[in-house]
């Protein structure tokens, strides 16, 4: 144990200095290839102008090597892959997205994945709206803001098991460990095996999604909702507007662009889900989902990275809308500068 | 008197608010507590009762065997057999009696019970009883069922044992092994990366930070197979493993650049120019005023997101299924609670304990650095976690 420990910290350093060393000695080296003479200064501005151009790919060269291995390759390779079968060695056309049509399991999972992104981010703002407002009209509003953000901090896999607990079952005569099925006890129902719970399983999951993401949620939209000058209320309360028109008819339609925000952050979120479907039930009991679907068959029966791909693609092209959408956002921003 | 005069100050829609936001904390938090209590429970009464019921001792349903007819004396015309119902060693306090499966708690403790038959039963708190019948006894001892309560007994032992035993510890280790230069490798590449975006001016940067911008929502799923082939291949080529740390670190550190680079370009562009300028006019070079003003000065943007990157790695279970082994000396933690779901299922003392020492880590750096998160995610909530 000690000398994992040990090891680690030395290679932490080590990783750590490797990195810094790059950029230090790439500056050093540039100096000494471009060096600038006291004496001449046309050599010297031609060498400063060097040094300008070569400089900013030194200091990008390592990101764009990363970007460009791990996220723009990769992109395209998985592209290409789809195409091929099994092994990626021979062209197959169009059977796997054939395959994948036709597959009950993945029709399912298309299905889940629907499911999924009408009731998360829609649960999750909402519940981050009204605790927003809420918690802003009160002393203590920031401790109960912490307290509800918290889960944000806890792993999917660390979440699925405080709530698999909840949905623990016990057959026999023993008294329910889980809270949920306590609580139906107490009022008289019949304690139930929740995750294997065919359709309504889905939403027990979805719940510990809900659960980590509201906190999100109610960041974003507390901040957004003080934003919004006083002027406009006090206009309102004077006009005579209750509570619940200046909520609907006020605030909400000035923080359309945030709530919008949220909301596409947390779709891309419940397109990816994975961790919480694979530790609550793997996916069986019908509650597959793409992400899961698709590293099943990067492993299942040696691996098929033909049908992994297609799944894969399925995923990318539904956020590429959103995509598309913040590149126009960043454009229009930069644009502004 | 003070309790009305209160209410009528505070308002009545505002007790509305006041416990309707109490009610919420409370039901975010009860999952979590949950665990945590659990995790000091002794691994019997967690199995017996509810976590809620910890503080005030568990009622436990159990079955016990009076003696055996041969024990009996004779008391004029009755004989009786007595004893203690813990003569098996557990000890406890004897809520409620009774001789039927179907009705465990049939008499409170201390009763004399007409069970039929000419016998009558008494069992006491402390466990002892007088079973006596109008004729001798016969057959085996008598089945009777109890609800006992044992008072509350909590320990630290589940914790010894996962840390030990299960490997929690190990696993422990091997999470920061992966977490802290997977925080630290991206931060110091994205810097200089954004530094360049925001500071020097060449040709396609533009392009550049569209790229950026647009990778941030690439699902990890797209990168997956063909890194995992690549990877293969790398490791069959030069005969080295191909998982390894130097390989989670790389990819962990790619798969954050993107939102890394964009935070950072949004914050250090809007430094002001003519702090770098006046640099630039006294001789500083590009990587001197980088180094010496827009590290220190970026040092918020810094934080932000390496609490992000730092609860995404950590955090992690997908990237380090694909990227690293499932041995001893590299399952990190989430995997090894996932494969302790699989292994002990039902299992809760283990379960619970380890999940706490799973989340204890992010939470404590929730709790202790929440400014920058807020801060950063009100930056770049354009990414999708």
């Amino acid at each position: 144990m000690i000398s994992q420990i040990v090891s680690a910290v030395g290679v932490v350093i080590a990783g750590v200095f490797v990195c810094a060393l790059y950029y230090w000695l790439s500056d050093k080296a540039l100096q000494l290839a471009f060096p600038v003479p006291e004496d001449n200064v046309r050599a010297a501005s031609v060498n400063l102008n060097r040094r300008a151009v070569v400089r900013p790919w030194l200091f990008l060269g390592p990101a764009l090597i990363l970007l460009v291995v791990y996220l723009v390759y990769p992109v395209i390779a998985t592209f290409i892959l789809s195409f091929y079968d099994r092994s990626g060695g021979n062209f197959v056309g169009l059977a796997n997205y054939r395959w994948a049509i036709q597959d009950g399991q993945f029709r399912q999972s298309i299905f889940n994945n629907i499911l999924w992104l009408a009731v998360v981010p829609a649960a999750c703002t909402f519940f981050g709206l009204v605790i927003a407002v809420l918690t802003d009209r009160i002393w203590w509003g920031n401790i109960a803001k912490s307290l509800i953000f918290m889960p944000m901090a806890i792993s999917f896999v660390g979440a699925s098991v405080i709530w698999k607990f909840i949905y623990e079952y016990r057959g026999g005569n023993g008294a329910q460990i889980g809270l949920l099925n306590a609580i139906v006890e107490a009022f008289g129902g019949q304690p139930q095996v929740w995750i294997s719970l065919p359709f309504w399983n889905n939403f027990f999951l979805m719940i510990i999604l809900i659960w980590i993401q509201t906190g999100f949620a109610m960041v974003i939209l507390s901040a957004a909702l003080r934003g919004i000058p006083e002027e406009t209320i006090e206009a309102a309360v004077i006009d005579g507007a209750n509570g619940w028109q200046i909520f609907w008819k006020i605030m909400v339609p000035q923080i359309w662009g945030t709530i919008a925000v949220v909301w596409t952050t947390i779709t891309i979120l419940v397109l990816k889900v994975f961790d919480i479907v694979l530790t609550m039930t793997n996916g069986q009991w019908n509650t597959m989902v793409l992400a899961n679907l698709m590293f099943d068959w990067m492993f299942r029966g040696g691996g098929d990275s033909g049908r992994s791909a297609v799944i894969a693609l399925v995923i990318m092209a539904a956020v590429t809308p959103i995509m598309i959408w913040n590149i126009r956002q960043a454009n229009k921003e930069m644009g502004g500068h | 008197m003070t309790a009305i005069a209160s209410l009528r100050r505070v308002g009545l829609p505002r007790l509305v608010v006041h416990v309707s936001v109490l009610l919420i904390c409370i039901v975010w938090l009860i999952p979590t507590l949950g665990i945590l209590v659990t995790s000091f429970r002794d691994a019997g009464q967690i199995t017996a009762s509810g976590w809620w019921t910890a503080f005030t001792g568990a009622a436990e349903t159990s079955a016990a065997r009076l003696g055996e007819p041969s024990t009996a004396r004779q008391e004029g015309a009755n004989y009786v057999i007595s004893g203690s119902v813990f003569e098996g060693g557990q000890g406890g306090t004897v809520r409620a009696f009774g001789t039927r499966v179907a009705a465990p708690t049939e008499f409170p403790a201390g009763q004399t019970a007409d069970i039929g038959n000419g016998e009558t039963l008494t069992i006491n708190e402390d466990g002892s009883y007088i079973y006596s019948k109008n004729a001798p006894f016969e057959g085996r001892g008598k089945r009777v069922y109890l609800s006992v309560a044992t008072p509350p007994s909590f320990t630290t032992d589940n914790y010894r044992t996962v840390l030990t035993s299960q490997g929690i510890g190990q696993s422990f280790v091997n999470s920061l092994t992966v977490a802290i230069p997977a925080t630290i490798i991206p931060i110091l590449i994205a810097a200089f990366a954004a530094y360049a975006l925001s500071w020097m001016e060449f040709p396609g940067r533009a392009l550049i930070i569209a790229m950026v911008v647009g990778l941030i929502v690439v699902p990890l799923q797209m990168s997956l197979i063909p890194l995992l082939r690549m990877y293969n291949e790398i490791g069959n080529f030069f005969g080295v493993p191909s998982r390894s740390y130097a390989g989670i670190w790389l990819a962990h550190s790619a798969f954050g650049m993107p939102l890394a680079i964009y935070l950072l370009r949004n914050y250090i562009a809007g430094l002001p120019r003519e702090i770098i300028e006046s640099a630039r006019v006294d001789g500083a070079s590009d990587f001197e005023i980088f180094v010496k003003i827009i590290l220190p000065l970026s040092f918020p943007a810094l934080a932000s997101f390496s609490i992000f990157q730092f609860l995404w790695t950590w955090n992690d279970l997908l990237v380090a299924m694909v990227f690293l082994g499932t041995g001893k000396d590299q399952l990190v933690l989430t995997g090894a609670l996932n494969a302790l779901l699989g292994s002990m299922g039902g299992k809760w003392e283990i379960l619970t304990a380890s999940a706490f020492i799973t989340i204890v880590v992010p939470i404590i750096v929730f709790f202790a650095l929440q400014r920058y998160l807020v801060r950063g995610l009100l930056a770049g909530s354009v990414k999708g976690g």
